[in-house]
């Protein structure tokens, strides 16, 4: 199949990610290096949350958008073998949450949007960062429709039979999107803009919260689904086996999908303006999307013991010493397997109604998220790009070994970085400070673990370095005789017969998750329309 | 109106959904596992729903709202009535603002092992209080009351920390409190609490 086309795509995509990746990176270094008050000529605030805020809205949209976009583009026209439909409006979609990143860049850097990437007002940023933002989002818009678009069209011309697993999951992702970033598109529009225009003099900051929060903690797992996805149809047949069910997985996926929307309200524990019948009824919800990380947990270590066993391991652990360890993908699907067990233990601390008011915004928060987001996430996706980028480019990976390298050194760093950040958090250290300055004996406990998260970052920084430098090599160097690689997808181990509609499709889906937002999300939202409010003028920082 | 046509529907749409769920192919162990996952999830559930109803375990929510641009006037706000409190009937209330970059009082004295109700108000933007290693902990965002009841079982000097972003202040943003022994402490009922001893050094 000729899809040169599909191939730029999807790499100009995969580009942009990393490029934000790796500057995002820098500033990570500098801001521990920062905080840990080591260097007094290095102290300002005003730096210090100019660059937290863009390292944030670096990591957290931007390579996690793009990098969705391109690996969708290319999972879509390989897994239904049929190109990209509507290419023009896929580039226009690109250089339109290109133009957002670069719009909302300038206030960033310039200290001019300091707002962190959550932007909780009434403190405003300029409007050009509002407005960048939300071009990303559009651009992103783009990619929901042409995956859904692909998805119908596939369906309509193979009646009967099962959408592959790669795209039921990548278009299932795109409805979780679209849903989820609805959130947040209402609260920049009709709040945040408006109001950073002075449009409006007062915003409700209760209600942006809420808004906010219908937001975040799908976004999570927008940016989880791709992770999976590689685990379920990429790492089986890396290691050399087969995937252990293909209908668990579907089932996972909607599961995901399905109760990934209803329970933003975790994200609101501690605030005043949602009742505790809310709030419990989102944390219980919270529970429930626990299971399909259980289910797909299962399934990743019963695919990779298939094919342990295969390659002649024995025994009850044998066969563990037998996978491919160095191959890349493998490697990294152990990583990002030991990492989630720590970082899920984390998240039912964070997800527990009342463990909650002793972590809350403190340094275990940022711990966390670094561990299962930065840790668990991002490692597939630089997996991901290692597989790929021979595929894209048509050259052979520079360097395996130094593939192998950089993913423990991720695994090793993102340990030292996180785990005396989690300590930090449980010796009250709040988030988001950039010195210490509290006059209290108890801050004198806190120097340790930050001169060890400096340690932390910086091996991080230089495995960030490497995996730029062999993909930049695979790309640039000649290629001496012939390379063919092609995508491939893992079989699963029991052949698929006919599916129920409902894991073949998505419509029934969207209705239901259109019931449960109405359910959980409906009162609270109107509730600020029926009280008496008071709204908050603007602030600056 | 007629119901029966749209329960039978709806029967037919739930027997069929099951039909095919069986028809579904999972491994006996995954099975197994499955139920393990539910058994595991439903635990931990039901300790938090069974704290939240019948221990009063929840975290602040009282949904009550305040217009934050005008706390002097408001009474229950106004500087002279900030601090430690006993009401009526015998309740130590504690009313808070938070305001860049401190929280006033900037000193208070409380009393372990009783009861304490905070409530915190916003004189500006979002900010988040929280005493370490305590579960004292809430958002306080502007427009809002945020009412938080605990018990401190230690006494000792604990500091009261900003955790919320709220400007380039935000790291000097806190304040002290002493959690007395409950004998040596001594209620001021309805007295205005002195200003300041301790607190942020940048004002
Ligand atoms: C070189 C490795 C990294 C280091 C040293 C690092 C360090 C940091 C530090 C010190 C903060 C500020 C936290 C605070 O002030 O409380 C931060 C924030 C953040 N980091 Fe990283 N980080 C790294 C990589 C990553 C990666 C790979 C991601 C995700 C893909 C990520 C996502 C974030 C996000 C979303 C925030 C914003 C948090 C907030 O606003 O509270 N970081 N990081
Ligand atoms: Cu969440
Ligand atoms: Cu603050």
């Amino acid at each position: 199949m000729n899809n040169a086309a599909e191939k730029k795509l999807a790499l100009s995509h995969l580009w942009v990610a990393f490029a934000a990746f790796i500057v995002a990176c820098f500033m990570g270094e500098y801001q521990v290096l920062e905080r840990s008050g080591l260097f007094p000529s290095l102290e300002s605030p005003t730096v210090y949350f100019a660059s937290v805020s863009t390292h944030g809205v670096l990591m957290a949209f931007v390579l996690t958008t793009f990098f969705i976009m391109g690996f969708g583009y290319y999972i879509a026209s390989t897994s239904l073998k049929q190109p990209v439909w509507n290419k023009p409006l896929a580039w226009g979609g690109f250089w339109l949450a290109l133009f957002g990143v670069v719009l909302a860049a300038v206030p960033l850097l310039s200290g001019k949007a300091s707002v962190l990437y959550t932007f909780y007002p009434p403190i405003v940023a300029h409007a050009a960062f509002y407005i960048g933002a939300t071009l990303l989002v559009v651009g992103s818009w783009v990619w929901c429709a042409i995956m859904l678009v692909m998805f119908s069209q596939w369906k309509k011309a193979n009646p009967g039979q099962n959408v592959p697993l790669a795209m039921f999951a990548t278009a299932a992702n795109a409805l979780l999107w679209l849903w989820a970033s609805a959130g947040v598109a209402l609260e920049v529009l009709f709040q945040l803009i408006p109001f950073s225009l002075g449009w409006i003099d007062t915003i409700d900051p209760g209600l942006a919260k809420t808004l906010f929060a219908w937001t975040l903690h799908p976004i999570v797992y927008f940016w989880l689904i791709p992770t999976y996805t590689a685990f379920y149809v990429f790492v089986p047949k890396q290691a050399g086996g087969f995937l252990f069910s293909d209908e668990m997985a579907r089932l996972a996926f909607v599961v995901l999908v399905v109760f990934a929307l209803p329970i933003g309200f975790h994200h609101l524990y501690m605030d005043p303006e949602q009742a505790k019948g809310w709030k419990l009824l989102h944390g219980v919800g919270t529970f429930v999307v626990a299971l399909p990380t259980l289910v797909t947990g299962f399934t990743v270590i019963a695919s990779l013991e298939i094919a342990g066993r295969l390659r002649g391991g024995k025994g009850l652990f044998g066969w563990i010493g037998t996978l491919p360890w160095t191959n890349p993908m493998v490697l990294a699907v152990i990583l990002a397997l030991l990492m989630l067990i720590f970082g899920g233990f984390g998240g039912i601390v964070n997800a527990s109604y009342a463990m909650n008011a002793m972590i809350h915004n403190t340094a275990w928060v940022p711990g966390h998220f670094h561990l299962i987001f930065a840790g668990t996430t991002v490692i597939m996706y630089l997996a991901v790009a290692y597989y790929l980028w021979p595929i894209l480019v048509g050259k052979p990976l520079f360097s395996n070994s130094m593939a192998l390298v950089q993913l423990w050194t991720w695994f090793i760093g993102m340990s030292v970085l996180t785990t005396p950040w989690h300590v930090l958090g449980l010796l009250g250290q709040p988030r988001r400070i950039s010195t210490v300055v509290y006059n209290n004996l108890l801050t004198l406990s806190w120097k340790p673990y930050e001169l060890m998260m400096i340690l932390g970052g910086l091996i991080l920084l230089g495995s960030a370095c490497l995996f730029i430098y062999n993909l930049a090599k695979t790309q640039l160097t000649p290629l001496v005789g012939e390379f063919t690689a092609e995508i491939e997808y893992a079989e699963p181990i029991h052949a698929v017969g006919v599916l129920p509609e409902y894991l073949n499709d998505l419509k029934l889906w969207n209705k239901v998750i259109a019931i449960l937002m109405a359910i959980s999300f409906g009162y609270p939202i109107l509730q600020f329309f029926f009280m008496k409010t008071f709204g908050s003028s603007v602030w600056g920082y | 109106m007629q119901t029966e046509p749209i329960q039978a529907k709806c029967k037919q749409f739930c027997r069929d959904f099951f039909t095919q769920l069986n028809a579904v192919h999972i491994d006996h162990l995954e099975r197994k596992w499955i139920a393990i996952s539910i058994i595991i999830i439903t635990s931990l559930v039901g300790i938090i729903v069974i704290d939240a109803f019948f221990h009063g375990v929840n975290p602040p929510s009282k949904v009550e709202t305040i217009d934050s641009a005008s706390l002097h006037l408001s009474k229950e706000f106004a500087e002279e009535n900030l601090g430690v409190q006993t009401d009526e009937k015998g309740n130590v209330v504690v009313r808070m603002v938070a305001g860049r970059y401190s929280f006033f009082p900037k000193h208070i004295d409380v009393p372990a092992e009783t009861p304490i109700t905070f409530r915190w108000v916003s004189m500006d933007v979002l900010h988040g209080v929280h005493i370490p290693m305590t579960n004292m902990s809430t958002m306080i965002v502007p427009g809002y009351v945020a009412e938080i009841t605990t018990t401190f079982p230690k006494p000792g000097e604990y500091p009261l920390l900003c955790n919320e972003y709220c400007g380039m202040g935000h790291n000097h943003m806190w304040s002290n409190i002493s959690v007395i022994e409950k004998e040596h402490w001594t209620s001021k009922q309805n007295t205005p609490v002195p200003a300041a001893k301790g607190g942020s050094v940048n004002e």
